[in-house]
């Protein structure tokens, strides 16, 4: 049963957790087959928007068979997410993707970093992390002072926090606090806006050290068949022959040093 | 009750096939939909050589459906033969291969390298609005489409479907071209030329500023250039824009279709392939309809 499928979910809670972000667990069959970094593909029910919205999992909890997303409201989509309220049913798509290699980090200095909007995930990694035995840092990307999720990631690590602004943690950016509260990693996980991506990426080398990334890109299908969300990969992969890997499907965690971004 | 048609001596165990471009080579929605069910799986345009495609963002949402401007990135025909015909083979479907191309020769080359292959029929994309050379260059002017059919027909071991675009201004001249040239069916309508422009970037939001438009928005043009088009022709008519249900599908055989392929639906609903087949039959039964071809051209004048 590991199988993507669409299935409907159902609303269990749903709440706001900054401007403009909210947090929101399914009750869902899927649950069990989530993974870090992973996503799912939220359908709006207003049958002229068609397709579903990829968001990432924030936190799979097995046992109670719920997923739990968080996410920004970008567009007329999200916002109708954010409207639902518990009970209400919902159709989604998956699980999509292909996660963060957890194993490729067990025993190592590994260090989580997450952007805005790509933090969220960084929970879920943080806690298989923490069950197979190692702890890990996380480094949180903020614009401003409200710190969502901050509580959710210190369960599992040491959390460092960077605001553009300054008002909390370090100024800057998540590669700021590496040099400010002088961080060492072996491994280098993340998830966040290019501009941060394409800085790890570039760090990375000059550290040579790895780093695995999750992509974004606008999708259509969500499963490999369009060939809408492409990235640039630096080898051919075994599926488009013009190094061009799907997002949704190769993806969307990529080696940095595989990926053109 | 029977559901099969014949096109060109191809017999297809029903009229649902996907739309080009929507359902990979068929291994990817092989997860959702029993390939067994549908008449018939329509590769992704596949040409002589990979090809990349246009940069992303490649795809965007628009009110009933979606603008794709992926560039036919496809990863050649020697991929096709080695891993996607292999795989669809195991099928107990049909395999319709589509073509493109940047000139020609490039269309003639695939032709003829899957002319031993098993495969039920070529499926000729003069059409895609979304690349610089070739495709939709050939499919907008009658000459140029009767020129390159005729020289597809002279090659081809398989029968050969020609696909339209409804970026025309008659698609009756186009059909009677294809048909003139030899062409043994045609499908249409291929997407319509389209564009986004996000307002707080003031930006365009595809890479390649135009896309193709697909989807339930589509729908009415498509159904009725196929009915013209069934009406100003003898062969066969594959039709597709938009269709997600059999209801959609039933409109489509009844203005004139012979099949129909599910396209930008499968990504709203991963299993709308086979609602369609099984939601026909459940329209024949309903109906006390014995045989599918009582629908096909059945809208009553």
């Amino acid at each position: 049963m590991s199988e993507k499928r669409k299935v409907k979910a159902k609303v269990l809670s749903q709440k706001m957790i900054a401007p403009d972000i909210y947090d929101m667990w399914l009750s869902t069959e899927l649950a069990g087959e989530a993974g870090a970094g992973q996503f799912i593909g939220v359908y709006t029910k207003d049958a002229s928007r068609l397709l579903p919205r990829p968001i990432s999992i924030c936190q799979a909890d097995k046992e109670k068979g719920a997923i739990r997303i968080v996410y920004r409201t970008a567009g007329a989509g999200t916002e109708e997410f954010s409207g639902w309220q518990p009970g209400d049913t919902a159709d989604i798509l998956g699980i999509l993707g292909n996660g963060f290699p957890v194993d490729r980090a067990i025993g190592k200095r590994v260090v989580l970093m997450g952007g805005g909007i790509g933090i969220p995930p960084m929970v879920q990694l943080a806690a298989e992390l923490g069950e197979a035995g190692t702890e890990s840092v996380i480094i949180a990307g903020y614009r401003d002072s409200i710190l969502f999720l901050k509580e959710d990631l210190e369960k599992f690590g040491k959390v460092l926090a960077a605001t553009e602004d300054g008002s909390a943690g370090t100024k800057g950016n998540v590669l700021n606090v590496m040099e400010d509260k002088h961080v060492e990693a072996d491994i280098i996980m993340a998830c966040g806006p290019m501009p941060m991506l394409r800085a790890i990426k570039s760090y990375a080398a000059k550290k040579q050290i790895t780093a695995y990334l999750s992509l974004e890109e606008r999708m259509a299908c969500g499963v490999g068949a369009c060939l809408g969300c492409v990235c640039r990969t630096v080898h051919k992969d075994h599926h488009s022959h013009v190094n061009n890997a799907r997002i949704c499907t190769d993806g969307p965690v990529f080696d940095a040093g595989e990926v053109d971004i | 009750m029977n559901t099969k048609v014949t096109i060109a001596g191809v017999e297809f165990k029903n009229p649902v096939m996907t739309a080009s471009g929507t359902f990979g080579s068929g291994m990817e929605y092989s997860s959702f939909v029993d390939l067994n069910r549908l008449g018939a799986v329509v590769t992704k345009g596949v040409a002589n050589v990979p090809w990349p495609g246009n940069p992303v963002p490649r795809v965007a949402e628009v009110y009933g459906g979606m603008l794709n401007a992926i560039g036919l990135q496809n990863p050649g025909v020697d991929v096709l033969i080695e891993r996607d015909i292999p795989f669809l083979k195991k099928f107990d479907t049909k395999i319709i291969v589509n073509v493109c191309g940047k000139s020609v020769e490039d269309y003639l080359e695939v032709v003829e390298r899957l002319g031993e292959e098993p495969v039920d029929m070529l499926e000729i994309n003069v059409s895609c609005p979304n690349v610089k050379e070739g495709a939709i260059a050939f499919g907008q002017k009658a000459d140029c489409l009767y020129d390159i059919t005729s020289r597809i027909k002279a090659k081809a071991k398989q029968p050969v479907i020609m696909k339209l675009s409804p970026n025309v201004t008659d698609i009756t001249e186009m059909a009677k071209a294809a048909e003139a040239a030899g062409a043994d069916a045609i499908s249409l309508i291929n997407t319509l030329t389209g564009m986004k422009i996000d307002i707080h970037k003031r930006a365009f939001v595809l890479a390649n500023r135009t896309g193709g438009l697909s989807g339930p928005a589509i729908k009415p043009v498509a159904v009725r250039m196929v009915y013209q088009a069934s009406h100003a022709v003898k062969i066969p008519v594959i039709g597709m824009g938009g269709i997600g249900s059999a209801q959609d599908a039933i409109e489509f055989l009844l203005a004139g279709a012979s099949a129909v392929a599910v396209g930008a639906m499968n990504f709203v609903n991963p299993y709308a392939t086979v609602e369609v087949a099984e939601g026909i039959e459940d329209y024949m039964k309903k109906y006390n309809i014995e045989d599918i071809h009582e629908l096909i051209g059945g809208v009553r004048e």
